[in-house]
This record gives structure tokens, C-alpha cells and sequence, in this order.
């Protein structure tokens, strides 16, 4: 029980990339797809800030004095994330643009009715 | 058969995932590029909020790239949903309550945008997330009031001068320093407004770029819903 408490944050990011990725690859749905896209990225997010967690730590920001660098997170993962959630807004734009498109076109989302999508 | 293959596949992913994250068990201390940026941080950019510091100085040219990813992504979707303006279509004004809501609040949505932005080098924000603040005032305006719209040609403008901002600043630290970004204006006081050289400068350019783009993003989004 105490693994799991202690790695609850790793567990829990994984399980949100592997529900995304499930979506992914079951769902014959196009939004549902996209929706499982949004699943992957959140969790990879959360996985990477996760990785980057120092116990007891805090923000790495000197904001007032007496903080000291030892009592801080990582800022590089965070740093990574911010332009990853960034990045995770402007491919699933694009993505919704696409099917916005496909649904103009073949008249449904269904990817077993859209030639060139089935697998 | 398809659930079959791919919860296999999942399970492989998962045991891979779980082999490679066992050697960084989590809470354990930091690399040593962090600790680095962490302890000299302050003295080599000025900047009370180290995550900005990595962002804008340390790996500045690395969102450069990512802004220009952005620029790239709205193209797309400007270019995927291109069709004529069909400027015939009546749009059902908004009521009056609606009307003055949003009038009330979008100037106030852009100022905390602003100060978001701003204020990137002390606080946790900066020019990405004051940019989404100001995109969402933009969002308001769509949804409330549906006849007032935004001018695609100053969003563009706004953009590219963003863009060209960071550009530019980054160009006159290649010039004055010696690489590209370098942190050329003075650092002033630790944990002031004007501190901290060119994050700021660079920050608001940011700022101005994301809100537009993801502005115009929305924009095209919803001159298609009609």
C-alpha cells in the first residue's frame, strides 16, 4: 500500500496516457479520438512535472527572502511543460479543424465510413 | 479482436514506461542542470522565478521554436478552414444584460492578461499563460456578443509584431553580446518590476503574440460554427 502512496502521482499520470492511448486506438468516433488525444497529453504534462517533484519542495521561484535553492523543485520540467500545454492547445485546434473539415466532406465521423482512415 | 491487440499493446507500454521511471523514483533530488539554474539563476538573469529564467534565457531559442509551432498550427487551421465570408448571414443580436456583461468585463479580462504577463519574471505567469488570459477575454466577445467582430487584419498585425519583437531582441543580444538572446540591458534590483533585462520585454512580446494567435485560433473556429 505504501507504493502505491508514494508513487500515486506516476500511477495516476500513466494510467491518464494509457486511457488516452486506449481512446486513441479503440474509438471509432472522431471526437472521441481527438478527446483521447487531449487524455495523452494531459498525462504526459502531469507525468513530467511529476518527475521533476522534490519532496517537500516548493515553487522555484525567490519570491521572498530566506528561501534557499535546496527547498525547491526542478524548474526545467516545468519549464518544458509550459510550452507543452502550449503546443497541446494548438494541435488540438488543428486537429478539431480537420475534422470539422472530414465531417463537411464524408458527412460523418465515423472512421470506419472515412476511406483512408481505417486500420 | 481491435480491444484484444490493443490492450496488449498497452500493457507493453506500460511495463516499458514503468521499467524506465523505476530508475527516477519520484521526490528524489533534482539533476544537476536544475540545481545549476537554481542556485545561479538569480545571479545570471536577474529573475526572481526561475522557470521564466529557463524559459526566456537558458532556453530561449527553444520557444522561440514553440512560438513559431504555434504560428504554424493557427496557419493550418486558417488554411484547413478557409471558405468565403458570407457576409448575408444575419447574427441574432445578444440581449442587453449580455451585452453590457461583456463590454464590462473584457477590458478588465485584458488588464489581469496584462499583468499576467508582466509580471512573468516574479510571479508564476508569463507571456504563454497572460496570453490564454487575453485569448479568453477575446472568447467572451465571441460568445456574448456575436455582432461585434474582431478584425482578423489587426490580430494578424499584432502577431507579427510579437513575433518580430522577440526577433528583434534577441538579434540585438547576438549583436551586443555575442549569441542570440543575450540578457543585454541591465539587471536592476532582485525582485522588482523593471528587473531582469529583457524577460520582460521578451515576456510581453510573447504575451502579445499567444493572446492574438490564440485570438484568431477561436476566431476561425467560430466564424465556421455559424
Amino acid at each position: 500500500m505504501s507504493f502505491v502512496y508514494q508513487n500515486i502521482y506516476y500511477i495516476g499520470s500513466i494510467g491518464l496516457i494509457l486511457i488516452g492511448l486506449y481512446v486513441v486506438l479503440v474509438k471509432r468516433n472522431l471526437i472521441k479520438v481527438i478527446i483521447g488525444l487531449s487524455f495523452l497529453d494531459t498525462g504526459i504534462n502531469l507525468l513530467l512535472i511529476s518527475v521533476g517533484y522534490v519532496r517537500h519542495g516548493t515553487a522555484p521561484i525567490f519570491s521572498r527572502p530566506g528561501l534557499s535553492p535546496g527547498q525547491m523543485v526542478d524548474p526545467v520540467p516545468q519549464a518544458l511543460v509550459l510550452t507543452a500545454i502550449v503546443i497541446g492547445v494548438a494541435v488540438l485546434a488543428l486537429a478539431l479543424s480537420l475534422a470539422v473539415r472530414l465531417y463537411e466532406h464524408y458527412g460523418t465521423l465515423d472512421l470506419r465510413k472515412i476511406r483512408g482512415l481505417r486500420w | 479482436m481491435r480491444k484484444f491487440l490493443a490492450l496488449i499493446s498497452l500493457a507493453f507500454i506500460a511495463w516499458g514506461v514503468a521499467l524506465s521511471l523505476s530508475k527516477a523514483p519520484f521526490g528524489e533530488d533534482k539533476i544537476v542542470v536544475g540545481k545549476h539554474y537554481l542556485e545561479k539563476g538569480t545571479e545570471e538573469t536577474g529573475a526572481a522565478n526561475i522557470v521564466t529564467s529557463v524559459v526566456v534565457i537558458y532556453r530561449g531559442f527553444d520557444t522561440l521554436g514553440e512560438v513559431t509551432v504555434l504560428f504554424i498550427a493557427a496557419l493550418g487551421l486558417g488554411a484547413v478552414l478557409y471558405t468565403r465570408r458570407r457576409s448575408s448571414e444575419r447574427i441574432e443580436p445578444s440581449s442587453l444584460v449580455l451585452r453590457t456583461g461583456c463590454r464590462f468585463l473584457f477590458p478588465l479580462i485584458l488588464l489581469f492578461g496584462a499583468y499576467i504577463f508582466i509580471h512573468g519574471h516574479l510571479t508564476p505567469g508569463g507571456g504563454f499563460q497572460g496570453g490564454a488570459i487575453v485569448a479568453s477575454g477575446f472568447l467572451l466577445i465571441y460568445l456574448g456578443c456575436p455582432e461585434r467582430r474582431t478584425q482578423e487584419l489587426r490580430l494578424g498585425a499584432t502577431e507579427s509584431l510579437g513575433g518580430l519583437a522577440f526577433v528583434v531582441l534577441g538579434l540585438v543580444g547576438l549583436a551586443v553580446g555575442g549569441y542570440f538572446l543575450t540578457n543585454f540591458l541591465p539587471k536592476g534590483t532582485f525582485n522588482s518590476l523593471i528587473s531582469a533585462g529583457v524577460i520582460p520585454l521578451i515576456y510581453v512580446a510573447i504575451g502579445f503574440k499567444v493572446g492574438s494567435e490564440l485570438a484568431g485560433i477561436m476566431g476561425n473556429l467560430m466564424e465556421r460554427t455559424k
